[in-house]
């Protein structure tokens, strides 16, 4: 429909979403004005800590968050030039699942523990294309053997509760993915999970997303996440939007303070692999996030910046472009990038 | 090793029995902990390492007798405290205090923050009036609380604030040995950089020494002196941190340690990643308990437990593959 040269590429494409919930005490602002893109076939991730709005933000691109709730949402949510936000319940219900779905942290409570896990993949392909009882659960079994999960043909007969954590992890990607949607977003889908069923999901997402095409949108608090599976990171901080880049720009030359505190602070290997006995200090970011029911002015993150200046408790700092590709939302990203190139070892 | 170290656990096991039907006979037994032994020195940090189920956990709360072990000791300063009654036991436990993973329901909602911090000092009778006053205040300062918060309830305060507040509780007794379990793992990183920095300025200050429970390999590699990581109820690999992060021998710790996402994108890594599910710690696999998901499995890891064995100076494996002395290269399929 648009004629923006480029504009093909992209397949969801997400708008000044704000999601308010209304409570006695006034509005929490969950999500506060988010904007962004998603390309065919790439893994955007997002990332921020508890409470920074990721997962609302998914859930209200998916519109799963119920009315009655007193929310109140606005903004714009496209899907390859579908808007959603307008949608009657049953023409979202023909899209969700179906040309957009989404996986969840704990893969125990998004199945359905009475009904066997053949019968939940089978489900999605008899609603959304037509098959007939035979052929879709002949399609489920398929599906359970792209997955991976070994002898699927008696695996469709069990129950969730007969499967282990990361094998029914992988029936919520089998039942995401079942119709080959064109964007697939998956909140914290291996927290949940030890680190060697962790890295089998990891690898499963990434291979089926190249076999099939399917843009991920992967929302997780793991920075090693960030690093291991996407092409360009979001960082979430109080309801907004705070930095945007492709992952290595992101981490060689992280423009917001809260981006450079995040990536401070994990204690991690050194580069050589192994670390000396001496255990330094972890740099910490001071404080704690602000509470989202009071209207913020200025910087959301000034109270616990290093750099602030009295601009940013007075002003809101816009989405500003440092480079390709490479946006920050900081009055002081230029002090912020030469400081961190003169830290730098080199 | 001179004189005894400050804790000593030997072949400790810990076996649940499982009740089934009307008249919960049992029908079986989940090997939970099975046969671990370490010490740990004063001033140190030993960590427990491994994914959910390998026992870690239990191990902490055997320890504390939280838990009554079903065989093996626990020696706290020299004395078996694995057999005490609850009256002899008492005067020990002063020594070991531990924090628990979830700030959240392990305060008690309704006493104050001030009281919940007191109550192991009036508890031991080791402070009242004024002088109790004082050293809850102390504490408080010392975990980086602020003094007004005293009168707070738990529901009050942030995560990493109960945590703070956990941690001052645990300090009260002045114990020489913290059990921590999985401490945090509940927090957001900025967060966890302010409990872990608290924790080590503690151990410097009082020469603690903590029993360090997690499954986050970064963690237990910022923290640790030495770590013991657990597959199915036993101790695998024991080494100091350098050499177990550097050179892991055992095939599991080798395979965690590729499995954990490292934050830097342009490190591409050869990555190891096992196949299939840890079994049930109900029925162990015989020999081994990892072979059945180990890359490098021989005929004889599927019939014979291989022991801990120390291969090289402080270094602990039990893995076939891994003679005592060497060689310690790359193993291959």
């Amino acid at each position: 429909m648009s004629g923006v040269a480029g504009d093909q590429d992209v397949v969801l494409s997400v708008r000044d979403l704000r999601t308010h919930f209304l409570t006695r005490d006034g509005a929490v602002r969950a999500v506060d004005g988010v904007s962004f893109d998603v390309k065919r076939g790439e893994t955007l991730c997002i990332v921020g800590e508890s409470g920074c709005g990721k997962s609302v933000s998914a859930l209200s691109i998916m519109r799963l968050i119920p009315e009655n709730v007193g929310r109140s949402m606005a903004g714009s949510v496209r899907l390859e030039g579908t808007e959603l936000t307008t949608l009657s319940e049953r023409q979202m219900r023909a899209i969700r699942g179906n040309r957009i779905s989404m996986i969840f942290q704990e893969p125990m409570t998004s199945l359905n523990p009475v009904l066997t896990v053949g019968a939940q993949i089978a489900e999605s392909l008899r609603i959304h294309q037509r098959l007939h009882q035979r052929a879709a659960w002949e399609r489920a079994v398929e599906m359970l053997a792209m997955v991976r999960i070994a002898d699927p043909a008696r695996r469709a007969a069990d129950y969730p509760h007969q499967l282990s954590g990361g094998m029914r992890q992988r029936v919520m990607i089998a039942i995401a993915l079942a119709c080959n949607p064109q964007v697939l977003i998956a909140d914290e889908p291996t927290t949940a999970l030890d680190v060697t069923i962790q890295a089998q999901i990891l690898n499963l997402m990434l291979e089926l997303k190249q076999r099939l095409g399917t843009a991920i949108v992967l929302i997780t608090h793991d920075l090693g996440v960030v690093a291991e599976t996407a092409q360009r990171a979001i960082v979430m901080y109080a309801g907004r939007k705070v930095e945007e880049a492709p992952v290595a720009e992101l981490f060689r030359n992280p423009l917001h303070p809260y981006t450079r505190g995040l990536i401070d602070s994990i204690p991690r290997r050194t580069a050589a692999g192994r670390r000396t006995n001496i255990r330094g200090r972890l740099q910490e970011i001071s404080g704690i996030v602000p509470s989202l029911r009071e209207e913020i002015v200025g910087c959301a993150f000034a109270p616990r910046c290093s750099y602030a200046v009295e601009r940013c408790s007075l002003e809101r700092p816009g989405l500003d472009s440092h480079g390709p590709a490479h946006i920050a939302a900081c009055w002081e990203a230029a002090r912020v990038a030469g400081e961190a190139a003169r830290a730098a070892p080199q | 090793m001179n004189a005894a170290p400050l804790l000593r656990v030997t072949d400790l096991k810990k076996h649940f029995p499982v009740h089934r039907g009307l008249l919960s006979r049992v029908v079986g037994q989940v090997y939970a902990v099975d046969g671990v032994s370490f010490d740990i020195a004063r001033g140190e940090t030993l960590c427990l390492v491994g994914e959910s189920g390998c026992g870690k956990s239990t191990v902490a709360k055997t320890v504390m007798r939280l838990l009554a072990p079903t065989a093996g000791t626990v020696s706290l300063d020299g004395v078996d405290i694995s057999r005490m009654g609850e009256t002899e036991l008492r005067a020990h436990r002063r020594q070991m205090q531990i924090v628990f993973q979830d700030p959240y329901s392990s305060l008690n909602p309704h006493l104050s923050a001030g009281a919940i911090v007191a109550e192991p000092l009036t508890n031991f009778e080791l402070a009242s009036g004024e002088e109790l006053e004082q050293r809850v205040t102390s504490l408080f300062e010392r975990v980086g609380l602020r003094i007004d918060a005293v009168k707070k309830y738990p529901h009050e305060f942030s995560g990493g604030q109960r945590q703070r507040l956990g941690i001052a509780r645990a300090l009260a007794v002045k114990p020489s040995l913290i059990v921590a379990d999985e401490p945090v793992s509940a927090l957001d990183v900025s967060v966890q950089a302010q409990v872990l920095n608290l924790l080590i300025d503690l151990q410097e200050e009082f020469g603690l020494a903590y029993l360090f429970v997690s499954h986050d390999l970064a963690v237990v590699e910022h923290i640790g002196h030495r770590v013991a990581v657990m597959y199915l109820g036993r101790i695998v690999e024991l080494a100091a941190n350098a050499d177990l992060f550097g050179n892991p021998l055992h095939p599991y710790s080798e395979a965690l340690l590729a499995a954990a996402p490292v934050p830097d994108p342009e490190l591409r890594r050869e990555r190891l990643v096992l196949q299939g599910d840890v079994p049930s710690p109900m029925t162990p696999p015989p020999g081994c308990h990892f072979h059945t998901r180990c890359p490098y499995v021989r005929e004889r890891c599927r019939t014979e437990t291989p022991q801990l064995r120390e291969v090289k100076p402080a270094h602990w494996v039990a893995c076939h593959l891994r003679p005592v002395g060497g060689p310690f290269g790359q193993l291959t399929q």
